[in-house]
């Protein structure tokens, strides 16, 4: 494996694994945070509870996002020196940003983590509010650096250095609004239908019990509205990729010949050899609708570009028809949950209904890795879109392959560890009743000291 | 005077700021899982109890710290970061190691399984990434002061084997009694606060004669390190020695560490917490002041490795923004925590 493909295939990994933890740090506040409101509204214990072991979840998994981000600041450096050389003073400000971003989150986390009664029931859900706001903040701010590596702008070029800086209007490059709002939008519907695909799950074993119908509703209430607007914002998003990143478009949709009134390929294998996409079903003008709101714009093949200068077409072309097929399905179970809704009945009482939750529930989280791929990967050979080449960016430092194998590692073992930790003794497998719950102890206990209520 | 304070030096002395505020925060956390090491006698649980407890809400925003100070570095001064990242890429890697490993084993041994067996391992790799890391960070920060950072690493020589450029910078023998400095400063900043959070007076006595011990680990590296900085980083045991501020941060160095002796003897914990933490402070200064103009020294200055003076300005008033946001925050969890003693097992 050689040096580049090894910092490639690490960064890779260690953005993947770190998406997942912060997705859920992202949007698992406010479904705290919504439990907790409706406690002090209407006194239900339940939804005490709820918060409460919600918050263990989060608590871990948050840790495990805070280590597994500063992995990320130092790789930026230890895998891309060159490029941190000569983006930094750009792409700087919303790392800072972000920086003051996690500062509130940290803080107000260990507020409402260990403040339950230490602090009164108002300032306790205003801990709560702060770390939603300041969790969605820190995606924004980075996803912004991410956008500008897709659309760079706020400098000029004079042979081939940056010049007149301006992080400013560097932060806001034309791909940031898509970028941002599909990403926000995605960790909401990526964990609302997961958690209540979890609820489903045992509501479909115990049906009725109150604790999983709180769950189940309050879930769907953060995740089906943004699963629907997912299609939405992904419009967006392609439009702004076929205007600023033409070859990534043609990637995506494996579309090798300029053409007008190009069709839309679902699903189909494209090969770089003979330059075809095959075995795809075929809509007739349906891209150059979608991409420019008119069936006979021109959209650009690959064919346009220097074969030097194109993406991988397979993966980028495979992990986008992943992603939209998955963000169909999910938003159609979730305009189900409205229906449902509308119509002022229960889901819990739809078996069909919580067998179709439990399906899409896996779903958010690979439509993410999948839309992560697309454009992380459909931006190669570039790490700065047009300006700076992923392989001119690599450390010289050879034997990457040794931090890479090192790394994988340590995310097999974090991920197992924090599945067995989250899903261990109290599990909802085996959910003790509600008043030991009520008790748990707060304090670690050590070994060595007096086992408690257990 | 404003000759002297550019902007690139006042964000440089920023980022000295912010990892004086690790060193005394972060750095008594990572000192926590230290004395979690070595727990020992009758009150060895409660010991451990009373750590965990110090350690909980607050060790997740303490270590925003040092991200603060890594992001400001590449984003401020790029091309040290680029020379950083490049020639200490090994020591590095370990310390992100000890780090996700402390972290993750705090946090799962606060969740898991109150099943001794499960306790004990995840205590285990707690307590021995608590020790490594310290060890490290005190490493890579030897290197730089050293001088041994060079900006084209891996870059110029042809015949520049591997371990002249990716393993000698740091593997000498003043990088290492930086990082044993590093390590007993951490050890005794934790034993020092554990003795004000302690509500019960034995336990205040084990952990008065830990700091004690480290209190005597620290001066006694310190010492060792100024004395193989004679040989392997001549400048700056120069700057250290003769520098203008020499007198004065030796002298706060010693009576401060005189005056922590003497609280911790006198059982005033709350006055040794305060001198413990100015005499860990003055130690880290030293560094820097030392080794000024330079920031990665005999290769970069402050003023050539700096940003271009738009990013310079923007980051000043983010930052003067975001200590609007941060400190009354940090003063409300710390209040919130550490307004009195926690409760004992
Ligand atoms: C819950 C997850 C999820 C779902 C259901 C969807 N997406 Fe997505 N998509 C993402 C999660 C995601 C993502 C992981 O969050 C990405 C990666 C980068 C980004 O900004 O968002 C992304 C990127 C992304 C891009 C590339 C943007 C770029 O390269 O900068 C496009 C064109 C779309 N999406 C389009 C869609 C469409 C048309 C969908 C229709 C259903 C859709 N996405 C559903
Ligand atoms: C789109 C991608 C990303 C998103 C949405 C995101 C979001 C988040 C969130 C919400 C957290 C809080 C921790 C948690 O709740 O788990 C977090 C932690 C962190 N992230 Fe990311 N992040 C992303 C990518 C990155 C990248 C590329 C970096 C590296 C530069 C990074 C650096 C960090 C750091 C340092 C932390 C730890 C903060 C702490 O200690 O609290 N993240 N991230
Ligand atoms: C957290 C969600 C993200 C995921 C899952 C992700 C995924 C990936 C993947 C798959 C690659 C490898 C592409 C290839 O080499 O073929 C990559 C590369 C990279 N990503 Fe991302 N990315 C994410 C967010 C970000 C963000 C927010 C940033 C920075 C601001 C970022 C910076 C980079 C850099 C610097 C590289 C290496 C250079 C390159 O290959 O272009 N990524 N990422």
């Amino acid at each position: 494996m050689s040096d580049l493909l090894a910092a490639r295939t690490q960064m890779a990994m260690s953005l993947a694994f770190h998406i997942i933890f912060a997705v859920v740090g992202v949007a698992m506040p406010v479904l705290m945070v919504v439990a907790e409101r409706r406690w002090q509204r209407h006194g239900d214990r339940i939804h005490l509870e709820l918060a409460k072991r919600w918050s263990k979840g989060t608590a871990i998994l948050f840790a495990v996002g805070a280590v597994s981000g500063t992995v990320l600041s130092f790789e930026l450096g230890l895998l891309w020196p060159r490029f941190m050389e000569y983006a930094g003073p750009v792409i700087g400000m919303p790392f800072s940003l972000e920086g003051f971003a996690f500062f509130t989150e940290a803080i107000f986390l260990g507020v409402y983590l260990y403040g339950w009664d230490r602090i009164s029931p108002r300032a306790h859900l205003f801990a709560g509010i702060m770390v939603a706001i300041s969790g969605t903040a820190s995606a924004v701010f980075v996803v912004t650096a991410n956008a500008w590596m897709n659309t760079p702008t706020g400098f000029d070029l004079v042979d081939g250095r940056m010049v007149n800086i301006d992080p400013i209007a560097a932060m806001l490059n034309p791909a940031s609004f898509p970028q941002t709002l599909h990403m926000t939008l995605a960790s909401f519907a990526a964990t609302g239908l997961a958690v209540a695909g979890i609820h489903a799950f045992l509501l479909l074993r115990r049906p009725n019990d109150p604790f999983h119908r709180r769950a189940l509703n309050i879930a769907l209430l953060v995740g089906a509205p943004a699963a629907i607007l997912m299609p939405v914002s992904g419009d967006i998003s392609a439009r702004y990729v076929a205007k600023w990143q033409p070859a990534k478009l043609a990637a995506m949709e494996g579309q090798f010949a300029t053409e007008r009134g190009a069709p839309l390929r679902i699903g189909g294998i494209p090969n770089e050899e003979d330059r075809t996409t095959r075995w795809a079903i075929e809509v007739p003008k349906a891209l150059s609708l979608l991409a420019f709101h008119d069936p006979n714009a021109e959209v650009k093949g690959l064919d346009a570009f220097p074969e030097a200068d194109w993406p991988p077409v397979l993966i980028v072309h495979l992990a986008f028809q992943v992603m939209v097929g998955l963000g169909s399905m999910m938003a159609i179970v979730s305009l189900w949950s409205l229906w449902i809704r509308w119509r002022k009945r229960e889901p819990s009482e739809h078996r069909n209904f919580l067998r179709a939750v439990v399906l899409v529930s896996p779903m958010g989280f690979i439509a993410i890795e999948a839309g992560w791929v697309v454009t992380e990967v459909g931006r190669q050979p570039w790490i700065v879109y047009n300006i700076f080449r992923t392989a001119d960016a690599v450390t010289p430092m050879p034997g990457l392959v040794y931090p890479l194998v090192l790394f994988t590692g340590i995310y097999i073992f974090l991920a197992l560890s924090s599945c067995g930790c989250c899903t261990g003794r109290s599990s909802t497998r085996r959910r003790p009743p509600i008043s030991a719950l009520a008790n748990r102890p707060r304090v670690p206990r050590i070994h060595g000291s007096p086992p408690m209520s257990r | 005077m404003s000759e002297l304070f550019t902007l690139p030096v006042v964000i440089a002395g920023i980022m000295v700021v912010s990892l004086n505020a690790y060193v005394l925060l972060a750095g008594a956390d990572f000192g926590g899982g230290v004395w979690d090491f070595f727990a020992s006698g009758p009150r060895r649980a409660a010991q451990r109890t009373l750590i965990a407890d110090a350690i909980g809400p607050v060790w997740e925003a303490n270590h925003v710290w040092l991200i603060l100070v890594v992001v400001l570095l590449f984003t401020c001064f790029p091309a040290a970061f680029a020379a950083l990242s490049i020639t200490l890429h090994i020591p590095l890697v370990i310390m992100l190691v000890g780090i996700v490993m402390r972290g993750a084993a705090f946090t799962f041994r606060t969740y898991d399984s109150q099943r001794d067996a499960v306790q004990n391992r995840w205590s285990l790799v707690f307590a021995v990434a608590s020790l490594v890391t310290p060890v490290i960070l005190g490493v890579c920060v030897g290197a730089i002061a050293a001088g041994c950072i060079p900006t084209d690493a891996g870059m110029t020589f042809a015949s520049e084997t591997f371990r002249d450029a990716y393993i000698a910078p740091w593997l000498t023998a003043f990088s290492f009694a930086i990082g044993a400095t590093t390590l007993a400063l951490f050890a005794q900043l934790a034993a020092v606060y554990l003795t004000v959070e302690a509500a019960d007076p034995e336990l205040q006595d084990d952990f008065r004669r830990r700091a004690l011990i480290a209190q005597g680990g620290a001066l006694a590296s310190a010492l060792l390190a100024l004395v193989l900085a004679q040989r392997e980083a001549p400048a700056l045991s120069e700057g250290l020695l003769r520098g203008w501020q020499s007198i004065p941060l030796l002298a706060t160095v010693s009576v401060s560490a005189a005056a922590t002796a003497w609280f911790l003897h006198q059982r005033r914990f709350r006055h040794a917490r305060v001198s413990a933490a100015i005499q860990a402070s003055a130690i880290l200064w030293g560094w820097p002041l030392a080794q000024f103009p330079w920031l990665l020294p005999r290769h970069l200055t402050i003023e050539t490795a700096a940003s271009p003076a738009p990013t310079l300005r923007l980051i000043a008033i983010a930052l003067a923004i975001g200590a609007l946001l941060l400190f009354p925050s940090l003063f409300y969890l710390f209040r919130v925590f550490k307004s009195r003693p926690a409760r004992t097992a």
